[in-house]
């Protein structure tokens, strides 16, 4: 060696005990599937295992599995009692924080330094800070004893497979709800594995089922009668699909869906750790995140030095095997998800946008896409407007504050948001224009179980964490009495 | 060009200049430099890094209690780190207090060590509280008695209350008394600028007036040498490069006593200034206790268990 070149800093898979098929986790136990289809590892197209493919049988069994623990046990439980085991799951969730690591990068293909020090001890944090609420329901601003809904139904995304399952089975578990989650397809390792943990946790059978399966499984949890609420996160598409499936009826639901973030930039800002939050904002998780800052916003006059110093520092941005200690870009999820980025990005050439990437070496094998910038984008071109979900960054300028707000806001989503400026006054000001459900000021990415997530517009309804998001699982007592229901 | 053209060598310019610099969010440092800390280091990337370390090892010693026979001794150790392996590379200097720096530089003259330049503390090291005449003075005996290069401190009071050319022409006038016989290192003590704000205007305020090198601190002061403090100096470097075409080098001192901690640095500049400034003649880590540490790993590596410390000679 010649010169200081990292050299590769495996982590060992052998913490993993991955099965050769599963079934679904129903009850308590997990039932053979009738069905299978294989789970691969995106980062070499290995076959990891087989997983079920639920059917419409699979989520009655699950529905009537959790009606019976809410109507029998979880729902007569008091707070306390239900914040010990929510409690004792986290503890377990911490105790084996390096095996769900292992297995998320596995199964999805993110760096093992972000499924290490984000996803799962976020994850822990989620079932942590809603035990704490367990027995506090009082004190969650519906007035006393609020009941929860019933049987929730949930159904996460690939992007954060077990992140989003906390995000979805905590809080439906601290306000009363029993539930069945459907995991997405290309990522249902970690959720099963936590279907171990609910077992090792001794939760009673049918508080949580987990039915594995595609858009058909999620489509049959969704139209289930015996469901009482759904939580989704995923596609805007599929998003307007369920509103419109429960329209008329008295079942609630939280959608957390798409975005096209505005990550601003003025002159005032900290360059350096402005350039590290643009980084942060578009290639954390290979920018499949529902709140990445795709569409960079930059001051013309500072234009020309943030796009010299960003493409310096994209040059550093490691690309490569996932399980490697040192990757900061791992592989993209899926074929189909890849396809899509190809799409939109050969769309953004033939709009005359000028595309650049750095230099960097694709792995031969598995589902790549390097760390991409469109420059001479204009609020006109689709890559300004539709979600890539990808490590695909548009980046456009804009002249006064007003026009970056105005261009900001000129967007059917409304995720979230980020301000880059010393100036304490201009963040206040930009920050009450946005039209967005989180805001940034000086950083990005940042999730907190006690602040609340969620979209104005087309990116969703309601909010996740926080108070805000548990009272999602929760009714008020009138509400109750006046909807004829039977929990009084 | 004088001061680069990038300043007139009056207050206000120098002034707009220091205010016209992006500022630095500390919470942003913090957490970059934080994640460079998780890089994994290892087998051949390890052996690497540890020899290159060893390189920039500027070996110190700075105590009331130094005698001559303890800094031969050092400089002993800094021409052969181990004398059971002599494919250990040298360290790049040796570090002591002015009335030492002959002693220093006859020793290693005479056992092989001509090219290790001698380093000397300089202008009322470590507090810089002393007149200008006094300052000029020490490093000019410094310098005659065979220093090659000056580590300077600033007057770091003067540049918290705004006295900004003041430090400015101090840094100047010791500039002109190294000339060409000397390499200059200006000391910011980073531990008492406290703010990031502070490390990166100083920084540039010392290049401007002339530094070949920017450094963390005495060593006397805690906060040394942190991870961030280094990452703000290293952008410094880059950016000033950008502006100048001229590379400045950086030199984290205090603090850094095991393998881990000078590795880490390595990355930091790797992955900040870039490859570029992974040179003795640009990155120097201010150490005594690191070496034994980094001679100790080199052995594992080699060996594939970790020898007793005595295998390690003390100096």
């Amino acid at each position: 060696m010649t010169t200081f070149e990292y050299a590769p800093a495996l982590e060992s898979r052998s913490i993993v005990n991955i099965n050769p098929a599963y079934g679904h986790f129903i009850n308590g136990s997990f039932a053979e599937g009738k069905h299978h289809f294989p789970t691969l590892n995106p980062s070499n197209e290995e076959i990891l295992s087989q997983i079920a493919l639920g059917g419409s049988d699979d989520v009655d069994a699950a529905v009537d599995a959790a009606r019976v623990a809410y109507e029998s046990i979880w729902s007569k439980m008091s707070g306390r009692d239900r914040g010990k085991y929510l409690y004792r799951i986290a503890r377990i969730m911490q105790e084996r924080a390096r095996e769900f690591a292992v297995l998320e990068t596995l199964d999805n293909g993110k760096p093992i330094r972000e499924s290490r020090d984000v996803d799962i001890p976020l994850a822990a944090a989620h079932f942590f800070y809603h035990a704490g609420w367990a027995d506090k329901l009082d004190y969650a601003g519906l007035g006393r004893a609020p009941h929860p809904h019933g049987v929730a139904g949930q159904i996460i995304p690939w992007n954060f497979p077990l992140l989003m399952l906390s995000w979805k089975i905590a809080p439906a578990l601290a306000a009363g709800n029993t539930v069945v989650l459907k995991p997405a397809e290309t990522t249902s390792l970690t959720a099963l594995l936590f279907a171990e943990v609910c077992q090792q946790a001794e939760l009673p059978p049918g508080v949580v089922n987990i039915v594995t399966g595609n858009g058909q499984t999620g489509a049959a949890l969704v139209n289930h009668p015996g469901i009482d609420k759904i939580a989704f996160t995923g596609s805007t598409e599929v998003g307007k699909a369920i509103a419109r499936a429960i329209a008329s009826t008295s079942i609630k639901a939280t959608l957390e869906l798409g975005g096209k973030a505005a990550n601003i930039v003025f002159d005032d800002a900290p360059m350096d750790e402005c350039v590290e939050g643009i980084v942060n904002g578009i290639f954390f998780n290979q920018g499949h995140v529902c709140c990445a800052g795709s569409r960079l916003l930059l001051q013309e006059n500072i234009a020309e030095e943030v796009l010299a110093k960003l493409k310096v520092r994209m040059a550093k941005i490691q690309v490569g095997n996932p399980l490697d200690k040192n990757t900061d870009l791992g592989a993209i999820n899926s074929r189909e998800q890849l396809n899509k980025i190809q799409e939109l990005s050969t769309v953004g050439d033939a709009e005359g946008a000028e595309r650049w990437s750095p230099d960097c070496q694709l792995p031969a094998t598995g589902y790549w896409f390097p760390p991409t910038i469109f420059t001479g984008v204009t609020q006109a071109h689709r890559i300004a407007q539709e979600e890539i979900f990808g490590p695909v960054l548009s980046v456009l300028t804009f002249r006064t504050p007003a026009e970056a707000i105005e261009k900001a806001n000129n967007t059917p989503y409304g995720l979230s948001a980020g301000i880059w400026s010393e100036k304490g006054s201009r963040i206040l000001w930009a920050s009450q224009k946005l039209k967005a459900g989180v805001i940034w000021a000086n950083t990005f990415n940042k999730f907190d179980p006690a602040s609340p997530f969620g979209g104005y517009k087309e990116s969703g309804w309601g909010r996740e964490g926080g108070r805000h998001g548990l009272t999602a699982y929760l009714k008020a007592v009138d509400e109750d009495i006046k909807n004829g229901g039977e929990n009084e | 060009m004088k001061f680069y053209g990038l300043v007139d060598g009056r207050e206000a310019s120098l002034r707009y200049f220091l205010n016209s610099l992006s500022g630095v969010d500390q919470v942003g440092a913090d957490s970059r430099a934080a994640m460079l800390g998780t890089r994994s280091i290892k087998t051949a990337a390890k052996k690497y890094a540890i020899d290159l370390a060893i390189s920039m090892i500027d070996l110190t010693t700075l105590e009331g209690a130094d005698t001559p026979e303890k800094v031969r001794a050092l400089c002993a150790k800094g021409v052969r780190p181990d004398p059971s392996d002599l494919t250990v590379p040298n360290v790049g200097a040796i570090c002591v207090y002015n009335d030492m720096v002959a002693v220093a530089r006859k020793q290693l003259d005479l056992i092989g060590g001509a090219h290790i330049p001698v380093a000397a503390v300089a202008t009322a090291f470590p507090s810089g509280r002393a007149s200008m005449a006094v300052k000029i003075q020490d490093t000019e005996d410094a310098i005659s008695a065979g220093a090659g290069e000056i580590d300077m401190v600033i007057d770091r009071g003067a540049f918290l209350s705004g006295r900004l050319m003041e430090v400015f022409e101090q840094i100047q006038s010791i500039r002109e008394v190294c000339g060409e016989r000397a390499h200059l290192k200006v000391i910011l003590e980073t531990g008492e600028l406290v703010t990031y704000d502070n490390v990166r205007r100083a920084s540039f305020l010392a290049m401007l007036a002339g530094a070949d090198f920017i450094k963390t601190s005495t060593g006397k002061v805690a906060p040394a040498a942190t991870a961030p403090v280094v990452l703000v100096m290293l952008e410094a470097v880059r950016d000033f490069y950008q502006m100048t075409e001229r590379r400045i080098g950086v030199k984290p001192a205090g603090g850094i006593r095991n393998t881990k901690d000078a590795i880490k640095q390595l990355v930091l500049v790797k992955e900040t200034a870039g490859p570029e400034w992974l040179t003795p003649s640009l990155f120097r880590i201010g150490a005594s206790s690191l070496l034994n540490d980094l001679l100790m790993q080199r052995m594992k590596m080699q060996t594939g268990y970790y020898s007793s410390p005595n295998y390690v000679t003390i100096d």
